[in-house]
């Protein structure tokens, strides 16, 4: 797979790279129901894809065929050019993909700080007895780290509730400690469950505002789900459309908006 | 106006990560120190270290071992009396097995030996989960108590089923066996206790002691941030049986000298290290502390006030201990789960802002 | 037929009995958790304390009289009357739903909405309250149900059986009191089933059990169902405290018998009172077979932890055990 010879500069001036994540064929069944049919889209490097559709499309069940907590009954997932064999939630995440849920999971018993380092957890390697020492390997490792998520909040605006017990937190800055803490462990994929949904207008600009800027200073592929038209259609680059388990659209936010069977899909149009 | 937090300001990550970041705290831990190793032994008799130091220091180190399972890692074990006896059966083997090794290392043995132990009985835990593993954890408790009490092998075939410490020493002095001293057998305890909590704060501070809070917290949301239930949930059984191990051993060589396993290490001590947890502050080292103390003090000032002052019958007094510690332990859950750790850290915030709360 | 033969199927027929023991105190558990979801502990004390109230009730006791004759220097031990037996229960079982209401107004409508392991951690408080309460009431000396239960083998089992083997076997040893406990247990566990089905309190409670939130919005009051949930366990263990009671004196030991009913419950599911009933057999008669067959090569006493074992392992298998409804996780 040869990286530079596709890629491609977009208006605003951001390089898209290869293919980083190719998704061929995936279908996925519990028992008798089909969540996903025979879908196959690919996500480029640096690129914001969206995944949209009505509810039960099997959106949230593609990004957890992504990111291992279900393994596709058919087709095959490749990643940076290399098929992925099946592999448990957390090699996924070793591999550097990074996720948030649609309902936040935040570790509620931890200050923002604690779970904001969880997500370097595999940046971090001093083992048992070198931490139990502490002095020397595991304290400079904990520093180097400590800096490094120091960054992640600064860019993230959350200086403030550093030591804050996460439980205390009202749900919109929760969001953003989610993400801060996918953030950082400097994921080549950071995949977003609805990032914004139940946030007021002022929130969602604020994420949005957020989600432009990886994309844009760290270079991050993004692939989102997201309920909001107008945000999906603003923020993404390319866009894929689900409905009933099966892909009806694909291309960038104007071609998928003039797609019939996409505005049918929208409208409620009666299937056949 | 000593406790002053204002103005102590970090300039380096490194200071922000301390254990006591305010400048009282490190002055008052360094002078507990000094006072635990400096002045108590000089003063300790037999009374005092048999009925309060002595057990207090070894609960300790059983409550901070089951502290990191249950207070950090999430998983409820009612095994810990079992998990005591491995400790204490593995010394007493060790002991007589190899007499020329001094005892401090087959005391650190003996918690390696339990450490393996409590990872099998971990296993199960990656498919058993919250009060199911609790319950599964009875198994533990009570295979190994029948094992030690069946298998004569582990008690050398004496004849009354008993084990009994010989006599070892540490640097010329006795520290097990009947001619001990009571200051000898504080001072290795102590050693003990001191450095089983250094290392639990450690490994509780940075990423192991994270990742045991996260799998706690939301194991699935553990997963996804690339931690190994497996792993992380083994580790932590590992690493709070070496310490409860530990806590057997020296229960065993220390304090009693002599043990049977059904009495010393019944389903009734898994259940006062719970307690001790749980009244002290579920994932805290220094609640470990205040729970082991606690309970350790408690039957014997019940005691002092209801049989010596009151003149009151013994079971009479030992059935009120019952009650009580059964309504502080509803009691700490229904207002306090963090315990008397807690309720500390309660106390210091409004001291801090002492006198003008608002 | 052989005689190894029917001495296995006396041990059998002995598990059967001790299992259905065993499920009459883990129905209790079943009836509390389904309805709350609270794992209680404390069922094994709390049958020991209705075990401990009836006898004092009987004997005409006067509840605290150790803490009063230490408090106040007098020699009180009993008002000098007996309370007939079917009075007696009826007092027990009043006893047991103000203990119902009042764990429900002090414990546990303050952690409503906690942890299961939360919950399960206070119950094991409220067993060593209850525990401590109980021996302070009635004191801790062991005691003897006098309700006229019959006791000892039948001889007349005995007697039928004694020709079916060799000369060396003398009949199916079968204890009396096994019988009129499983009797019991037979007809508790049908009229407690009937009044889940056909009462509008039973409705209520299925209801609860159901969903919490759905049996609120139909006028269903939370707090009434858990009082009646609790006074059924309490009943039930009314129940058992009297034929373990019955069966080996009313002392502290009885409360262990919580500890038996647990892998039970593991094996049978948490939510399924015929999966505590078939926990309960299987267990019975597992640990009779092994201890049976396994025990003597090493060294018997088996029956201590052979239930906690199969239970681990059935559940390593079957995380839900073997009638529960299956856990489904979610993202």
């Amino acid at each position: 797979m040869n990286a530079t010879a596709d890629s491609y500069v977009t208006e605003d001036g951001r390089t898209i790279g290869g293919v980083l994540m190719d998704m061929r064929n995936i279908t996925l069944r519990f028992g008798g129901v089909e969540a996903i049919k025979n879908i196959s889209f690919d996500i480029r490097e640096g690129e914001i894809r969206a995944i949209i559709g009505p509810n039960g499309a099997g959106k949230s069940s593609m990004l957890n065929v992504i990111s291992g907590f279900y393994n596709p009954q058919e087709g095959e997932v490749f990643f940076r050019g290399e098929r992925r064999p099946q592999m448990k939630p957390y090699q996924v995440a070793r591999m550097g993909i990074a996720r948030t849920f649609q309902n936040i999971a935040l570790f509620e018993g931890m200050t923002v700080l604690d779970n904001i380092m969880t997500g370097r957890l595999n940046h971090m390697k001093a083992g048992l007895f070198r931490q139990a020492i502490w002095k020397g390997a595991a304290e400079r490792e904990e520093i180097e780290n400590r800096a490094h998520v120091e960054r992640v909040i600064d860019f993230l605006e959350i200086q403030a509730i550093r030591k804050t017990p996460v439980g205390r937190l009202p749900y919109g800055l929760k969001k953003r400690v989610e993400l801060a803490r996918a953030l950082a462990a400097d994921p080549k994929l950071l995949l977003l469950d609805e990032p914004m949904a139940g946030m007021n207008v002022e929130e969602k600009e604020d994420m949005s505002r957020f989600i432009l800027d990886v994309n844009d200073q760290f270079g991050t592929t993004i692939a989102l789900i997201e309920h909001d038209m107008g945000v999906v259609m603003d923020l993404s680059d390319r866009v894929v459309v689900m409905d009933y388990g099966r892909k009806i659209g694909d291309g960038s936010p104007d071609e998928v908006r003039t797609n019939q069977e996409v505005i049918d899909a929208y409208l409620g149009v009666a299937h056949d | 106006m000593l406790y002053r937090e204002a103005g102590d300001f970090k300039t380096s990550y490194a200071e922000d990560n301390q254990t006591f970041p305010i400048k009282f705290d490190r002055w008052r831990y360094w002078f507990v120190l000094a006072v635990a190793y400096l002045v108590i032994p000089f003063m300790i008799n037999d009374y005092w270290a048999n009925a309060i130091f002595v057990p207090f220091l070894i609960y300790a180190i059983a409550a901070i071992g089951l502290n990191i399972l249950t207070g950090y890692c999430g998983q409820v074990s009612l095994g810990t009396g079992g998990f005591m006896a491995v400790g204490a059966y593995a010394c007493y083997k060790l002991m007589t097995a190899f007499p020329e090794v001094n005892i401090i290392v087959h005391v650190i043995l003996s918690g390696g030996i339990t450490a393996a132990v409590g990872a099998a009985f971990g296993l199960p835990s990656l498919r058993i989960k919250g009060f199911y593993l609790a319950v599964a954890t009875l198994a533990a408790q009570f295979f190994l108590v029948w094992l030690f009490n069946k298998v004569a092998w582990f008690y050398n075939y004496s004849a009354s089923g008993q084990i009994s410490a010989p006599e070892r020493f540490v640097g010329g002095v006795a520290v097990t066996g009947p001619n001990t001293e009571a200051w000898a057998k504080y001072m290795i305890c102590l050693v003990f206790v001191t450095i089983c909590a250094i290392i639990a704060r450690n490994l509780t501070r940075g990423t192991i002691g994270r990742t045991w809070m996260a799998i706690r917290d939301m194991d699935i949301a553990a997963e996804i941030i690339g931690v190994n239930p497996l792993k992380a949930k083994l580790l932590a059984f590992a690493v709070s049986s070496f310490f409860i191990g530990i806590a057997g051993a020296l229960f065993f060589a220390v304090y009693l000298g002599a043990v049977e396993v059904g009495e010393a290490f019944g389903i009734q001590k898994s259940f006062l290290v719970l307690f001790m947890v749980i009244i002290g502050g579920l994932g805290s080292v220094f609640g470990s502390f205040a729970g082991a103390a606690f309970l350790v003090v408690l039957p014997v000032a019940l005691k002092l006030i209801g049989v010596d002052l009151l003149g009151w019958p013994t079971d009479l007094v030992s059935h009120f201990q019952l009650v009580i510690i059964g309504a502080l332990i509803m009691f700490f859950l229904i207002k306090e789960p963090h315990g008397l750790a807690q309720l500390w850290r309660l106390a210091k915030e409004k001291l801090r802002l002492w006198p003008f709360p608002y | 037929m052989s005689t190894d033969f029917l001495y296995l199927v006396e041990v059998l027929i002995n598990g059967l009995m001790a299992g259905v023991m065993y499920s009459l105190v883990a129905l209790g558990f079943v009836l509390i958790f389904k309805a709350s979801g609270i794992f209680n502990y404390a069922q094994g004390v709390m049958a020991l304390f209705a075990a401990l109230t009836l006898a004092g009730v009987m004997e005409g006791q006067v509840p605290f009289a150790h803490l009063i004759n230490a408090v106040f220097g007098t020699e009180i031990h009993h008002f000098g009357w007996h309370v007939p037996a079917l009075l007696a229960i009826l007092l027990t079982v009043g006893v047991m739903v103000i203990f119902a209401w009042a764990v429900q107004r002090f414990v546990f409508r303050h952690l409503v909405g906690q942890e299961p392991i939360i919950l399960f951690m206070a119950t094991i408080g409220l067993a060593y309250f209850l525990e401590g309460v109980g021996d302070l009431m009635w004191g801790s000396d062991i005691k003897t149900l006098a309700l006229g239960l019959p006791q000892g083998g039948s001889r007349w089992i005995e007697d039928m059986t004694a020709g079916m083997g060799g000369d060396d076997f003398y009949g199916f040893f079968i204890d009396k009191l096994d019988m009129v406990a499983t009797v019991v247990a037979i007809i508790l566990v049908a009229s407690l089933i009937a009044f889940s089905q056909y009462t509008k309190h039973g409705r209520a409670m299925r209801a609860v059990a159901d969903d919490h939130q759905a049996a609120l919005s139909v006028g269903i009051s939370l707090n009434f169902i858990w009082i009646l949930v609790w006074s059924l366990a309490g009943f039930v263990a009314l129940v058992a405290g009297i034929m373990w009671g019955a069966k080996s004196g009313v002392q502290f030991s009885l409360s262990l018998i919580a500890l038996k009913a647990l892998p039970v419950l593991m094996l049978g599911g948490f939510t399924s009172i015929p999966g505590a009933i078939v926990g309960g057999l299987i267990i019975g008669v597992g640990e009779k077979l092994f201890e049976f067959s396994v025990g003597p090569l090493i060294g018997g006493a088996t029956e201590n932890w052979f239930a906690y074992v199969l239970a681990l392992v059935v559940l390593v298998f079957r995380p839900q055990g073997l009638f529960g409804e299956k856990i489904i996780e979610r993202v």
